[in-house]
């Protein structure tokens, strides 16, 4: 292909000005300290608590936007009614919204005695201030990664194909299984790993809902930042390292199911 | 009689897409469904399918009521004009698709099953590419395996909505007499779609021509073709050449020319339209009772010769004869075209 080496050496600078060389600093980072010092930092019961609440909370709402993102998606596809469209810019909200204002509504509405917050509190559930209101803050802020991933996916299946499941026998409960999700799969991966990604790293919205326990509701980006302010820098670098691993190991491994699955019927 | 579809009209909004429609077919009977697009037959198929509802009248088969069951439980096998094959199952799968979408109780074992996929893939002649994924075959192979999936529920009947009418005109030709062929072997009661006159004249035991959502003739290609029963009929089922004329006694006079017309006769005298084919007529050289016209170009390749001919009112129209005649006429010369026989319809 001609051009092939200009326009590999120009990606390889871009990505190296702003996704390398600044990964690069934060795995040197850490190590000034000690290796001790960064081992105390990662194994400390604070540091494993936050990482687990992050990607426990971030993998928790990726799966409730892949159900809920698929129907809202099907839905703006499949139906034509009044007030489509604004329905579908709506989607779009959580990514044009700045995540500290989509914060401070979300715990005004789920605190105890905010609108949603009371309907649970006599439950003796609170949401807020508690690992579930940060499971919310980020079901909000990835949802529009689903429907946007899968929406271009559905409109291309063509309508005959589910009828001529139906002439074969199929029931609708067997179209949708054997038919249907099969084909939205690759891009329902792909959306889930974008929302679960932009999970992990989201820090503005959650921190007004999580109430920030430490060892209870405190994410991991939230820790990082008190090492900061701690002057502790490379426990800061530490933190933010290992959590560079997991994702990486995370979404290479969702990276590959996708195209595994892709790959099928495409061939 | 077979399948028994009767008074059937459906509209979508305003639009009235079939009007009291009625229409039989016998057992094992190959019946084509011809028209112009928007004529219906398409959405005539979906509801004998069940894949449309019709706002009245009834499809029987054995005196069952297929209007009355859901799409999944008629056992009508239905063909879609561009294959509607599961893109992420192979042709092997795509056939066993019907066959394990039965209910437990009834389903054939998975060795049953996997055996009727290699004797239906060897019947749509196939054999080994089973494996293969739909967009691994060509557009011929994946019609096939769509025909080879519909027959594997043993439907009792089958539909085809213009099974090729995405395949380029040799494949269609080549599966248009294989779909005979087949036909004969399964002995199926077939009903298919097509707005491709040829196609329904070489394929159909039967042909129902629609037009606006009514059926305008039903009969055999012969009698469709020998006897229309309108204009509409005459033009639709081949090349037509349209006259102007004064009907007299039973006779049209075109330029001067009394012509015998063929064919129902049309009530009363007066001016109206004669219909032929472009080989009805007789040409002369120079001039004399009859059509004046001019060659303008004189076609010599294929089975007929044609002879594209401008009329003094300054028509054109294309006359076809046998070769010996054309050879002797050359661009430029004046003939004289006088029709052998028309058909009139009042």
């Amino acid at each position: 292909m001609p051009g092939f080496w200009p326009a590999l050496g120009f990606t390889l600078v871009y990505l190296s000005f702003f996704v390398l060389l600044p990964l690069a600093a934060l795995a040197l980072r850490p190590w000034e300290a000690g290796l001790d010092h960064v081992w105390g930092v990662i194994s400390h019961p604070r540091t494993i608590a936050a990482l687990k609440l992050s990607f426990g909370a971030a993998f928790a709402a990726a799966c409730i936007n892949a159900v809920f993102g698929t129907i809202v998606a099907w839905v703006l596809v499949r139906y034509d009614f009044p007030g489509r469209r604004l329905l579908d810019a709506f989607v779009d909200f959580p990514f044009a919204l700045p995540t500290a204002v989509a914060g401070i509504s979300l715990a005004a509405i789920y605190a105890p005695n905010g609108a949603i917050g009371a309907l649970f509190a006599p439950l003796d559930i609170s949401i807020a201030y508690t690992p579930l209101g940060v499971m919310v803050a980020l079901v909000f802020v990835g949802f529009p990664f689903i429907v946007r991933s899968i929406q271009p996916v559905l409109e291309d299946i063509q309508v005959e194909v589910e009828e001529a499941a139906a002439t074969l026998g199929a029931t609708r409960l067997r179209t949708i299984l054997t038919v249907i999700a099969p084909a939205i799969l690759p891009a329902l991966l792909a959306g889930f790993s974008l929302a679960f990604a932009r999970a992990v790293g989201e820090y503005g919205s959650v921190i007004f809902i999580a109430g920030n326990l430490p060892n209870v509701s405190e994410i991991a980006p939230l820790l990082i930042v008190i090492r900061l302010e701690e002057f502790d820098y490379a426990g800061a670098a530490a933190v933010g390292l290992i959590m560079l691993t997991i994702s990486l190991v995370l979404l290479l491994v969702l990276n590959i199911l996708q195209t595994q699955i892709g790959r099928r019927g495409r061939a | 009689m077979s399948l028994d579809i009767s008074n059937i009209a459906k509209s979508f909004g305003r639009f009235p897409a079939l009007q009291d429609v009625s229409l039989f077919a016998e057992d094992g009977e190959f019946l084509a469904l011809l028209g112009p697009s928007g004529s219906g037959k398409t959405t005539l198929l979906r509801v004998i399918a069940g894949l449309e509802t019709a706002d009245q009248g009834s499809v029987r088969f054995r005196d069952e009521n297929l209007l009355a069951k859901p799409v999944r439980e008629r056992g009508i096998g239905f063909v879609f004009q561009h294959y509607a094959l599961f893109r992420h199952m192979s042709a092997a799968q795509n056939i066993a698709f019907g066959m394990r979408s039965k209910p437990r109780a009834v389903r054939a074992s998975e060795a049953a099953i996997k055996a009727k996929v290699e004797e239906l893939l060897a019947l749509v002649q196939l054999e080994g590419l089973g494996g293969r994924y739909p967009s691994q075959l060509s557009g011929g192979q994946r019609q096939r395996v769509a025909l080879a999936r519909a027959l594997a529920i043993e439907p009792k009947i089958l539909l085809l909505d213009e099974p090729f009418g995405a395949l380029d005109a040799k494949v269609r030709r080549e599966l248009r007499r294989w779909l005979r062929d087949l036909h004969e072997r399964t002995g199926l009661t077939t009903i298919f779609v097509t707005h491709d006159q040829e196609e329904a004249l070489e394929l159909a035991d039967r042909v129902a021509l629609l037009k606006d959502g009514a059926l305008e003739q039903v009969g055999t290609p012969e009698e469709l073709y020998h006897e229309p029963a309108s204009a509409f009929v005459f033009d639709f089922l081949g090349d037509s050449v349209q006259l102007p004329c004064t009907v007299e006694g039973g006779i049209a006079i075109i330029a001067g020319a009394g012509v015998p017309i063929v064919g129902a006769r049309p009530e009363g005298n007066g001016a109206a339209v004669a219909h032929l084919r472009p080989d009805g007529f007789s040409v002369a050289s120079g001039e004399g009772a009859g059509l004046a016209a001019r060659v303008r170009n004189v076609l010599l390749a294929g089975p007929d010769a044609r002879l594209d001919c401008v009329l003094d009112s300054g028509e054109a129209l294309e006359v076809r004869v046998d070769h010996a005649e054309a050879g002797k006429l050359s661009p430029k010369d004046r003939v004289t075209l006088t029709p052998k026989a028309v058909r009139v319809w009042s």
